[in-house]
């Protein structure tokens, strides 16, 4: 059997399309913000996903400041603390976000914050993989594009940021930028395939087949 | 595209079938569970009534929450005791091996692994883990994978993943005295940048790599990550097979281990090897490396002195600002000097029998200094049994090191082991990023497990140069049971 070639099989899972994502926008800017920003690890133990949306980019949004009658922990001047931005669903970042801890915790928190897509100069490869597993597009533009953009997004908080994904563009204040998304998420996003699980178990005898072709499996 | 790479090969030999979406199924040869980023999988597979597909290629430790002090049950802390009963919960439902703390195997699930021979070349290896990467010192292709990643993993064996390119990294040359693997990844991860790695595996070589020992070369990979690499690895050779006929997996199957041999071996890197980009660092040349900033970028050797902010790159600049900022480091000042209040020998990156062995050469005979709380955090039931054995846990405890038992630690402060304010740590862990120890205030210097060792007994960021060593690193090794 030949296995060089896609497969033409269009097995479907039961995730729907996601071709385009519009809402308010937010701006967190930075190069190299971590998902140990994103979600300290101490919100990490929990057994289930829910809830996290509230700590997301927790240790930037609260800090302690003496006061009179002691130590009390006051909200910063964050994006995401801003009332304004409360509704947000586009988060406009900067470039290599989303590095080190591979915790799906963090885009589930931003997700379940209410963010539906990312748009930044650049992304971690784990985060962009872990985003797409939920939905969430990461797409790319260049620097200037997103330092335009965010700068539109922190003066017109209440205006739409339109992502067309199968597009790959983004539109906002009657102009329409190109955009890039990875091929592979652009397929699955708007295939509706970015739920795995169901594609890969289509084929159990082939992958029994690579399992049987491997020296380290045959005596086992 | 690469092409006649050990990735190449291990790859193709892995792939399924290639999806319509672009990426490659790939089957995977081991899946290693922790307690922190599995639970949600478990609760995924039950909701869709699925189960785990190949229980005996899955493999279980407990490492992120446990408590390195009191360990009896149930923990001090409810959440931490929660997750550890999920996870036995689930791995008694499933049939899954684990290494649990009863057993003298759990530790560090990058430590493990490899000194059980789970972790074989020409493997796949996945782990709900961006430190996965450790495993590819052995020649396995090994990736760091998220949670819904997990669920397709437990539930078929395979993963969907795009394949990347490869850029060999040729580090010439000899380290000089001092100079360890850390300080080679460190350097390595600032000459090429936090992002240069990202679309890339790197594969290790040239003459400093050849000659290090297993846990050097697991040190330089498991920090691929760090500059953006999802994978590392290095081809497996003597030094390879020398570690793997100890392991658990052949000690007791020489025939096994010679027929798997001829494996290893066809998966190298041949001579014909294309890669899609080749970098050379002149090992001579890297210094013991230590942190200035907050990202492992961010490093220079320690008698060097720490950028200015403005005389690098416009895109570094405001980053190193930030760092700086919350460091407090000066520009233009050496790191030597800079005062420590905590000392962490541990993490998945150097707390195996050869980190503490080699940090042990610094504290024999000296004590901690009296302003510094020093631990060593052994990455498995089985180093410390091992250091244990040859009495490094005397020298440590001897010197005012607390000796505890195995787990992640104060590398990520999921349990009590967490700097405390604007603390500075000296560590040997792999990550500087702000809060990452615990205290949003605390400050993280990484560096390598001899420099933690002169940091603890002189209280400052030290050139462990200038110190004298006791022993050699092996000094009267005892008999090794990995």
């Amino acid at each position: 059997m030949s296995s060089d070639a896609a497969d033409g099989e269009t097995e479907t899972t039961a995730t729907d399309p996601v071709e385009h994502v519009s809402g308010t926008g937010i701006a967190v800017r930075g190069d190299d913000i971590d998902t140990d920003q994103i979600l300290p690890a101490r919100f990490l133990k929990v057994l289930t996903f829910e809830g996290l949306g509230e700590f997301a980019f927790f240790d930037q949004r609260f800090e302690e400041v003496e006061t009179d009658h002691g130590t009390e922990e006051v909200e910063t001047d964050h994006p995401f603390n801003d009332p304004e931005h409360r509704r947000a669903s586009v988060l406009v970042v900067n470039s290599n976000f989303g590095c080190g801890s591979s915790r799906e915790h963090a885009p589930q928190a931003l997700q379940r914050w209410g963010i539906d897509a990312v748009v930044g100069e650049s992304f971690a490869e784990i985060f962009a993989g872990n985003c797409l597993a939920l939905g969430v597009p990461t797409v790319t533009m260049d620097g200037e594009a997103i330092e335009a953009l965010q700068s539109f997004v922190e003066a017109n908080p209440d205006a739409d940021v339109a992502v067309d994904v199968a597009a790959e563009t983004v539109a906002y204040d009657g102009r329409r930028v190109e955009a890039d998304v990875d091929d592979t998420q652009h397929h699955a996003l708007v295939n509706g395939q970015w739920d795995t699980t169901a594609q890969l178990a289509a084929v159990p005898e082939r992958i029994a087949e690579t399992a049987n072709s491997l020296p380290y499996l045959d005596a086992s | 595209m690469s092409q006649h790479t050990l990735y190449d090969d291990v790859w193709e030999r892995h792939r399924v079938r290639t999806l319509p979406s672009g990426q490659d199924q790939l089957f995977v040869g081991l899946h290693l569970v922790h307690e922190v980023t599995s639970p949600q999988a478990f609760g995924m597979l039950e909701e869709r009534g699925l189960e785990v597909a190949r229980p005996d290629l899955t493999h279980a430790t407990a490492d992120h929450i446990v408590p390195t002090d009191d360990r009896s049950r149930p923990y001090g802390d409810d959440a931490a005791e929660s997750m550890m009963s999920e996870l036995e919960r689930n791995v008694g439902d499933s049939a899954i091996a684990f290494d649990h703390p009863d057993t003298g195997r759990q530790g560090i699930v990058h430590v493990v692994g490899p000194e059980q021979g789970l972790t074989q070349p020409g493997m796949t290896v996945v782990c709900g883990d961006s430190h996965t990467a450790t495993h590819g010192a052995f020649g396995a292709l090994a990736f760091g994978i998220g949670t819904s990643q997990i669920r397709d993993v437990l539930a078929t064996q395979t993963i969907a993943m795009e394949k990347k390119r490869v850029r060999r990294i040729e580090v010439t040359g000899e380290l000089d005295e001092g100079v360890t693997a850390k300080d080679v990844i460190l350097t390595i991860i600032r000459e090429l940048g936090t992002d240069g790695g990202v679309g890339y595996v790197y594969e290790y070589g040239g003459p400093v790599v050849e000659a290090m020992d297993m846990e050097g070369r697991m040190t330089v990979c498991n920090m691929s990550i760090e500059g953006g690499a999802r994978a590392g690895y290095v081809n497996p050779d003597e030094t390879t097979d020398a570690w793997l006929r100890e392991t658990d997996a052949f000690r007791d199957d020489p025939e096994r281990f010679e027929e798997l041999r001829e494996y290893w071996e066809s998966i190298r890197s041949g001579p014909d090897a294309e890669y899609d980009d080749v970098v050379t660092i002149d090992g001579s040349a890297i210094e013991p490396a230590v942190t200035w900033g907050t990202t492992p970028g961010q490093s220079v050797g320690v008698t060097d002195p720490v950028p200015d902010p403005d005389s690098l790159p416009e895109g570094q600049r405001d980053v190193a600002r930030r760092a700086q900022a919350h460091t407090g480091v000066t520009p233009g000042e050496s790191m030597q000097g800079y005062p420590v209040d905590v000392a962490f020998l541990g993490s998945c990156t150097n707390a195996r029998l050869a980190d503490l062995r080699d940090a042990a050469r610094v504290v024999r005979g000296r004590a901690v200094h009296g302003d510094v709380r020093a631990l060593v955090v052994p990455g498995s039931q089985r180093v410390a049994a091992n250091a244990e054995a040859e009495g490094l846990d005397d020298v440590f405890r001897d010197a005012g090191f607390e000796w505890r038992a195995p787990g992640c630690s104060m590398c990520l402060g999921m349990n009590d082991d967490q700097l405390v304010g604007d603390e500075v740590c000296a560590s040997s862990s792999n990550r500087n990023f702000v809060g990452r120890q615990g205290s949003k205030e605390g400050r993280t210097l990484l560096m390598s497990p001899r420099m933690v060792a002169a940091a603890a007994v002189t209280g400052e960021v030290t050139d462990v140069r200038e110190l004298s060593l006791v022993g050699t690193d092996t000094d009267d090794p005892a008999e090794v049971t990995r």
